[in-house]
């Protein structure tokens, strides 16, 4: 399985496990960033893996459609379809994938609370949202 | 749809429309056999004639080859350039080669440079050498086709996205984009740039000048819960509906469907490397998986030819078994 993690759009951070929610807060700060995605895995301080979040793509759709998260939060999509998908902010205000093939994932961390669609590029008739909380 | 011959041009004890609902049931039967048919166009002598600004239409035979997609390997079809091949084989066997080659889409399957450079490579054995091509959706997937662009239009004056438009032998053709910016909710899409280009570069032509439009996703709804149309589309064919002869040349669905709107007929090609189910059939639009002893009747390709003499436009599939 390949394991594809979104860069930063304007600069790609890869901090460690201990600076790392120094580092989102700090990022959730900037009002300029709607959604924050990092490289890497997310943890929290103890060492426990955070909520996950996961997206199936599969039948040409986002299983679920609607998902509700907190701010910080890891989301991942994985293409489950033997067509490859895409995951695409309406309005550019997060980091879009490249081309999803079979089992293929993307993650993104979640930033600024908010609501957020995306649709497929590729297919756009799928569609899905993203609702962040704080 | 009447069952009346209402039009008996050629004498053949068949009309357009008797022969296209023949047409429209042979395509969507599951095996298609190797010679689908023939289309007959409306002929040229009844359009009123305006005058032609473009030389005398010659006789012209070429071929649409669509949906390589080189780099799938799947369960539907784990050697696509394999299948790829053998279409250029049919092709080479032609006793006359086809003037040019059209491929209406989906080269690659994730756009990558190395799906590319295998499909280069492969159709460096094809004996016809000029093609024209319009991306599809797998080709555009990481930067809105500039690679595509790049490498597959070197030899047309393409416009915005990648559309344009050339003549051979009195038939005028057009290539339309409608995989690129795509919107959330929505379908293939051409664009206000494409459309007032469209209107603009067939403004000049007589209107008994044969139309030959081709483009990835079909320019009719075939079934767009399944995103297998084009919004906009009637614009587009629209500015094509005083010609008396336009064929509309699509790939994206994997298999043979035809439409007759007026003078306008639209046809979807085989792919060459997997089917996709008909229309609404299946939970979704993807590959389908058929026994390995069927698939080449699923896959194959579209010779279209031109006769100046019969005045008429035919469009035959084949397909690879």
């Amino acid at each position: 399985m390949i394991q594809i993690s979104a860069k930063s759009i304007e600069n790609m951070i890869t901090p460690t496990p201990k600076i790392k929610t120094a580092a989102l807060l700090c990022a959730i700060s900037l009002l300029n960033f709607s959604l924050f995605a990092l490289a890497g895995e997310m943890k929290d301080a103890d060492g426990t893996t955070a909520k996950q979040n996961r997206i199936e793509i599969k039948d040409f759709a986002f299983n679920p459609q609607k998902i509700t998260v907190k701010s910080g939060e890891k989301i991942t999509w994985i293409n489950r379809d033997g067509e490859p998908h895409t995951v695409v902010s309406v309005g550019k205000k997060f980091q879009r994938s490249s081309g999803l093939d079979t089992d293929q994932e993307f993650s993104i961390i979640a930033g600024a609370p908010g609501t957020y669609e995306y649709f497929c590029s590729v297919h756009p008739k799928m569609t899905g949202t993203i609702v962040v909380e704080k | 749809m009447s069952n009346y011959i209402c039009h008996d041009h050629e004498h053949d004890g068949i009309d357009r429309r008797g022969f296209l609902k023949c047409m429209a049931w042979a395509g969507t039967g599951v095996l298609w056999t190797v010679s689908g048919g023939v289309l007959v166009s409306k002929t040229l002598a009844e359009v009123a004639k305006t005058g032609s600004s473009l030389p005398k239409a010659t006789d012209l035979s070429f071929l649409q080859i669509s949906d390589s997609h080189i780099g799938f390997s799947k369960e539907a079809n784990k050697d696509v350039t394999e299948t790829f091949k053998i279409a250029l084989d049919r092709i080479n066997a032609m006793p006359t080669q086809p003037a040019f080659l059209i491929h209406t889409g989906d080269i690659s399957q994730l756009s990558k440079p190395e799906e590319f450079d295998t499909f280069d490579q492969v159709l460096k054995s094809c004996k016809t050498k000029d093609v024209f091509y319009v991306p599809g959706e797998h080709d555009v997937l990481n930067d809105g086709g500039k690679l595509f662009r790049d490498r597959y239009l070197k030899s047309v004056e393409g416009k915005g996205s990648g559309w344009y438009s050339f003549n051979k032998n009195g038939v005028h053709f057009v290539g339309l984009v409608n995989v690129v910016n795509l919107q959330a909710g929505g379908l293939g899409q051409l664009g206000d740039e494409q459309l007032e280009w469209l209107e603009d570069d067939v403004k000049g032509l007589s209107a008994e000048t044969p139309i030959v439009v081709f483009a990835h996703i079909p320019l009719w709804a075939v079934y767009p819960k399944w995103g297998w149309g084009t919004d906009n589309s009637e614009r587009a064919l629209g500015y094509l509906k005083r010609f008396g002869s336009v064929t509309v040349l699509n790939g994206h669905i994997h298999q043979v469907l035809q439409k007759v709107e007026g003078n306008v007929t639209l046809h979807t090609a085989m792919s060459t490397a997997f089917p996709q189910p008909e229309p609404g059939k299946g939970p979704n639009p993807g590959p389908l998986t058929v026994p390995s002893e069927k698939l080449r009747s699923m896959l194959g390709l579209t010779s279209i030819q031109y006769k100046q003499s019969k005045s008429a436009l035919a469009v035959v599939d084949s397909n690879l078994s």
